[in-house]
């Protein structure tokens, strides 16, 4: 074989080998997490960890219902999807379909920035200008609430929302929207009835990844939602997410102890949920290449 | 090709802390938030005088211990004696942790100085952290509901305000802080919380109190003076919530970790816990 073809060959296998680290990788965390949560379930029943209303970790004996916690992170993630959903994509609509092109570039700059931004540097800025402007403006005893978490984790989920959404947007037909003009509809109508229709699963995959994104957001949620593990009633009361109870228990934790496997069996929540996150959103783009 | 980039890639992951920990002229220091702010003061003043490199790092007492247990550090600074279930773990790891206390911390109870009240009793600040004190009127301020504010379970300071004002001492407590308690992951932030909210109460080492925060005078009971939570009032035991703060390390000091415990019990390490609002133990 000449050297060429030998090059070639190693080159390859060293793709092919770092292509399969990486879902190497993913199911040795999945086997991992299973190993040490499932533990868990020796001492407590799956029902009382997913229903249970009290969190008291490192009481004897523990506490270890996670109830309040994931409704904690759903209502988050709830809330910064209200707010993030129709700002992204009507931002993605202006941006694909009537800005122009100057002003098109000035904004994708600025939302690629808005992604650069560290979440912990987004929590800091929350903690000092939001929560006091929440706290405020609804009267409430304080302002690290779960709306104040929606607020901050609506703009992590923004740059992902309008890029994909964006791209759904430009991967119409051009014949669509040339069909459409041409029958007489005014350019709004195309959008909503022509181009939104169209780059509907696209959309609804954008909206999916920046869910996903804000779900599993750690640093900022910890730092302005309060982190008290009490029953969520309204979006301005404090809250404590999957997420920030594992960021912040971890450390404590004894190795082995039914603590420790209940951080870990939370960790097996959060992945289940974020991965039926991704395989919807998944479905979706599938979809609409058919 | 694999397994070798596997074997590689594991060894440089798991030996790494060990060569850290066993680095000849490096000592890494981790646990208690409360006593990063003194360990990184001692650390500061013994880096001048040695060639030596030492580390602090917080992340809570508890965090501490198992860095002890996992060898990814020589110091465990803890503001709570180490647990049974921390002894028992480490004896398997063939740990033999080893305490030395180096300070004492009075634990402030801290309001907004816009807040009337002054003065409490363990009764009702344990009253107001279970939240069977709702509002400030009960205990003698204005209309308003109690925030409460405590730190996150890894802390050393919450374990000991839970057992020694909430379950006043007693094995056979069930009391615990209030669900709605906002568990802030710092003593910083209970501090910017307090300076910031006039309904809010809050606990750390008193060596966080600035003019933006009011201390509280505390009673053991009713008949009891108050207190403020002042050097003095610790060194001579009339402040009711004072408690010590300890190193460990593995089994007795030596070597350099010797030469840096040596550092902070003498003469110029305890001037230094004074200087940074602790109490110190030696004179």
């Amino acid at each position: 074989m000449p050297a060429r073809k030998i090059k070639e060959f190693f080159i390859e296998k060293l793709i092919l080998i770092c292509g399969l680290l990486s879902i190497f990788f993913v199911v040795l965390i999945f086997i991992f997490l299973l190993k040490e949560g499932l533990a868990l379930l020796k001492t407590i029943r799956p029902f009382d960890f997913m229903l249970g209303k009290k969190w008291y970790p490192i009481s004897e004996p523990p506490q270890l219902g996670i109830l309040p916690l994931i409704l904690g992170s759903l209502l988050v993630t709830l809330g910064a999807a209200l707010i993030s959903v129709p700002i992204g994509i009507a931002c993605a609509v202006y941006i694909a379909e009537i800005a122009p092109l100057k002003i098109k570039e000035v904004l994708k700059a600025g939302i690629e920035l808005l992604a650069a931004i560290p979440s912990v540097v987004l929590g800091f800025i929350g903690m000092v200008t939001l929560v006091p402007l929440v706290k405020n403006i609804f009267h409430l005893p304080t302002g690290l609430t779960a709306l104040s978490g929606s607020i901050m984790l609506a703009f992590m989920a923004m740059p992902t929302i309008v890029s994909i959404a964006e791209d759904a947007l430009y991967s119409v037909p051009k014949s669509y929207k040339e069909g459409a003009l041409a029958l007489g509809a005014t350019h709004w109508q195309t959008i909503y009835r022509v181009m939104l229709p169209a780059a509907a699963s696209g959309i609804l995959a954008a909206v999916m990844l920046g869910i996903g994104r804000v779900i599993g957001e750690t640093m900022a949620v910890m730092m302005i939602t309060g982190n008290a593990a009490l029953m969520p009633h309204s979006i301005l009361q404090p809250v404590r997410t999957l997420t920030a109870t594992i960021a912040a228990e971890m450390g404590e934790a004894v190795v082995g102890s039914e603590h420790y496997f209940a951080l870990f069996a939370v960790g097996i929540v959060l992945f289940v949920i974020s991965f039926i996150i991704n395989v919807s959103a998944d479905l979706f783009l599938h979809r609409k290449r058919i | 090709m694999l397994r070798v980039i596997f074997f590689v890639l594991s060894l440089g992951l798991f030996l790494n802390p060990v060569f850290a920990a066993q680095n000849k002229n490096n000592i890494q220091v981790k646990g208690s938030d409360t006593m990063v702010n003194l360990a990184q003061a001692w650390a500061e003043k013994y880096m001048e005088k040695n060639q030596d490199f030492v580390a602090v790092t917080g992340g809570g007492s508890g965090t501490g211990f198992s860095s002890l247990i996992s060898g990814t550090c020589d110091i465990a600074m803890s503001s709570r004696n180490i647990k049974d279930k921390e002894i028992a773990l480490a004896k398997q790891k063939g740990i033999d942790p080893f305490e030395i206390k180096v300070a004492l911390d009075g634990l402030a109870v801290v309001v907004n100085p816009k807040n009337p009240v002054d003065k409490l009793t363990i009764d009702q600040l344990a009253g107001i952290f279970t939240a069977k004190i709702k509002n400030w009127k009960e205990v003698g301020g204005a209309d308003a509901k109690i925030v409460i504010l405590s730190r996150e379970v890894n802390s050393g300071t919450h374990v000991y305000f839970k057992e020694h004002v909430l379950r006043k001492l007693d094995p056979n407590s069930k009391e615990e802080f209030a669900p709605d308690a906002l568990m802030l992951s710092s003593s910083q932030a209970i501090a910017d919380e307090v300076a910031g909210n006039s309904a809010a109460i809050g606990y750390y080492g008193m060596g966080y109190i600035s003019p933006k925060q009011k201390a509280i005078a505390v009673a053991k009971d009713e008949k009891s003076e108050y207190v403020t939570p002042t050097i003095e009032n610790v060194l001579n035991d009339t402040y009711p919530i004072s408690r010590p703060l300890f190193l460990y390390t593995n089994g007795q000091p030596q070597g350099l970790v010797k030469k840096f415990v040596d550092f902070m019990l003498s003469k110029v390490g305890q001037d230094i816990v004074l200087k940074t609002d602790f109490v110190p133990v030696k004179n």
